[in-house]
């Protein structure tokens, strides 16, 4: 009863609920702009949040978080551009149904079966995540290693693109986290005698490197595009029809995202796309899906921003981002002294129901926004890159600096924008770089602990049953993507 | 002649697998990597009898192994698969990359607000933007506002320059 009060707080603070408007109204702009999203937007006002308290700021981030996710699919509707690659399932619907001359019923679909998906997984995240926190209590050091590892193999096996080039990226972000003094003994790794690096690299100029200035050589790249918008007259809610024909899909994919979201992966893109291909599987008329239905749209959109709430879960009961964008929101309460985890649930239990009430409205705010406003959000994706990107220029670069006052960290930003985008050229993701770097001390800190633990004795891993679980899962996550090829040349063989 | 050069583009995809990308990137993340390896062989060291669990070097150095052994997976697995021609990289990415470093010497030598104003009309005049008034809001206007919005909401202050002096002065 205490929780559900802490819960409806936000609902009767002015301050809370403006830091909503605007997170709303912000997340839903970062949406609609193809490049641009949650994780960007997040890296980029993280500093802002500097001015607010650790409440408002994270509520800001988590209302970024959900509208973004949602915004992407006006884009992707009108403009067959995903405005955030979890909206990329919706355009093989949304746009035909928009050629067609429904694009207010698509948007109409893609605004309430968000909104559902957003609310189911909050629900989710209030009842799972204080369960997984108990749970956590049961860790210790070696459990939290064996817990980032399975982590980051999970990554590996069911996030975007090749899984061998994702734990290649995933590496790289944890070599990156060593770069400084060791916590341990204070000695220098990496820093070639360059004071600067003996504090670290920020995951600041890394996030924002990584995903705006290499989205900016990316968009360097393609001048020469042009983009159709489809017109919108106004948003129409769905017909009685339309939800006897979508309620079991959303239900579906908000469980579907919901589950995937808790898996530390690329959250709402790996959600949607399987929602999506479930919501066909399931389908009565499956001829139907890339040509306009309406349940592909439905499949798609509950499953990303329910993939929201999921990811929330492992971040704040166990310190461990179940997205990109959840890695910015845990930078976000380490920057602001909040460490998540059991104790956070046990101590602070007013801040946490806080949040999930937050996200709880901000999904209602964005159906309104949605609904009334998408017709004016769609005018955002009229502003022209080369007006567009020099700004997001300027914003990264004084973001990026005013953290620690460092001009240092504006090379590194740059230096990682470069390497982001050659990534993305030759097939690498750059969201397990951002997972890994988030994970590295976690990883190298437990694992070193434990060793100490266990007097040297690696085998010792091995007698504790939380561990070896985490363990067991790691190697079948690691093993699942083999697994699948093979069954798919099976099939191929026997058609 | 011509038909002799169809032909040997039509068998691009046996290229030799030196000549292909999936080997370029690989090669250079092995190298990089095993730069970095010799790196950590100068690491200091602690003394045995203050050392608790494993050196400071120890893991940076089984991360750097893995990315070569998982590079070498990545660059294995490539040869199998069929061959894909790489597309050039455009005049207008390039001169978006020189803009970066026009970026940083310019920040570095005369004044970071300077950089970023310059950065910003000189990207936005490639990429198509020709109109005066709008490369001055990009370039001179909105530089200023997100200037003063860091200024006084963030108490920010910004590096030495030439036009940031005539401001704290």
């Amino acid at each position: 009863m205490e929780n559900l009060s802490y819960m409806l707080a936000p609902l009767f603070s002015s301050k809370l609920l403006i830091v909503l408007f605007f997170g709303t109204l912000f997340g839903l702009i970062l949406g609609v702009l193809p490049g641009l999203g949650p994780t960007t937007g997040g890296a980029l006002i993280l500093p802002f949040t500097m001015t607010l308290d650790p409440l408002s700021a994270i509520v800001l981030l988590t209302a970024i978080y959900c509208a973004g996710t949602y915004g992407g699919a006006i884009t992707a509707i009108l403009i067959n551009t995903p405005g955030t690659p979890a909206a990329a399932a919706t355009c093989l619907d949304g746009y035909p149904l928009a050629q067609r001359g429904e694009a207010g019923r698509a948007l109409g679909m893609a605004t309430v079966s968000s909104t559902i998906g957003g609310i189911f997984s909050v629900i989710i995240l209030v009842f799972f995540a204080p369960l997984l926190a108990k749970l956590a209590y049961e860790f210790g050091q070696p459990e939290y290693f064996a817990l980032a590892i399975f982590g980051l193999t999970m990554l590996a096996s069911i996030g975007e693109g090749s899984p061998v080039k994702n734990l290649i990226a995933a590496a790289f972000g944890i070599l990156i986290s060593t770069v400084g003094k060791d916590f341990m003994t204070s000695i220098d790794r990496f820093t070639y005698g360059i004071n600067e690096l003996s504090e670290g690299i920020g995951f600041i100029p890394v996030v924002v490197g990584l995903f705006a200035i290499s989205e900016m050589l990316t968009q360097s790249t393609m001048l020469d595009q042009v983009f159709k918008r489809v017109a919108l007259k106004a948003v129409k809610l769905p017909s009685l029809k339309d939800y006897k024909l979508t309620w079991k899909t959303i239900l579906r994919s908000s469980g579907i995202g919901s589950f995937i979201g808790v898996l530390p992966a690329e959250g709402g893109t790996v959600a949607s796309l399987i929602g999506y291909s479930e919501a066909k599987r399931w389908s009565k008329t499956p001829e139907e899906f890339g040509k306009g239905s309406i349940e592909g749209i439905a499949g798609a959109e509950a499953a990303n921003n329910a993939a929201t709430g999921g990811a929330m879960v492992p971040t704040l009961a166990l310190g461990i981002p179940g997205s990109a964008t959840t890695a910015v929101i845990l930078t976000g309460l380490i920057i602001h002294g909040v460490r998540p985890g059991p104790e956070l649930f046990r101590e602070q239990p007013e801040f946490l129901y806080g949040i999930f009430g937050s996200m709880l409205i901000a999904n209602i705010l964005f159906f309104i926004f949605g609904f009334f406003g998408a017709k004016l959000f769609a005018r955002i994706t009229l502003v022209p890159n080369k007006i567009l990107w020099p700004m997001i220029f300027a914003l990264s670069v004084c973001g990026t600096y005013s953290l620690s006052q460092s001009i240092t960290d504006v090379w590194i930003m740059l230096f990682f924008g470069v390497v982001g985008f050659f990534m993305r050229r030759y097939g690498f993701s750059v969201v397990p770089v951002i997972i890994g770097l988030i994970l590295g001390e976690l990883v190298e800190g437990t694992l070193r602990q434990s060793l100490v633990i266990f007097d040297g004795n690696w085998l010792m891993f091995l007698t504790r049953p939380i561990a070896l679980t985490f363990f067991t899962l790691a190697i079948i996550a690691l093993l699942f993507p083999l697994f699948k090829k093979k069954t798919k040349i099976i099939k191929l063989k026997k058609s | 002649m011509n038909n002799v050069l169809k032909k040997k583009r039509a068998n691009k995809s046996s290229l030799p697998f030196f000549l292909r990308s999936s080997f370029k990137v690989s090669f250079i993340i092995i190298l990089i990597s095993l730069i970095l390896l010799i790196t950590t062989f100068t690491f200091d060291a602690v003394p045995p009898i203050l050392n608790r669990g494993i050196q400071p070097a120890t893991f940076p150095k089984a991360l750097l192994v893995l990315i070569i052994f998982l590079t070498s997976v990545v660059f294995y697995l490539s040869i199998k698969t069929p061959w894909k021609k790489e597309s050039k990289l455009p005049k207008s990415f390039f001169i978006t990359l020189m803009a970066f470093v026009l970026f940083l010497v310019i920040a570095k030598t005369l004044d970071f607000f300077l950089a970023i104003a310059v950065f910003s009309a000189l990207v936005s005049y490639y990429w198509g933007e020709k109109r005066i008034i709008y490369l001055l809001i990009v370039s001179i206007l909105f530089p200023i506002i997100v200037f003063i919005f860091f200024e006084t909401f963030l108490g920010l202050r910004f590096p030495p320059g030439i036009i940031t002096n005539i401001y704290y002065n």
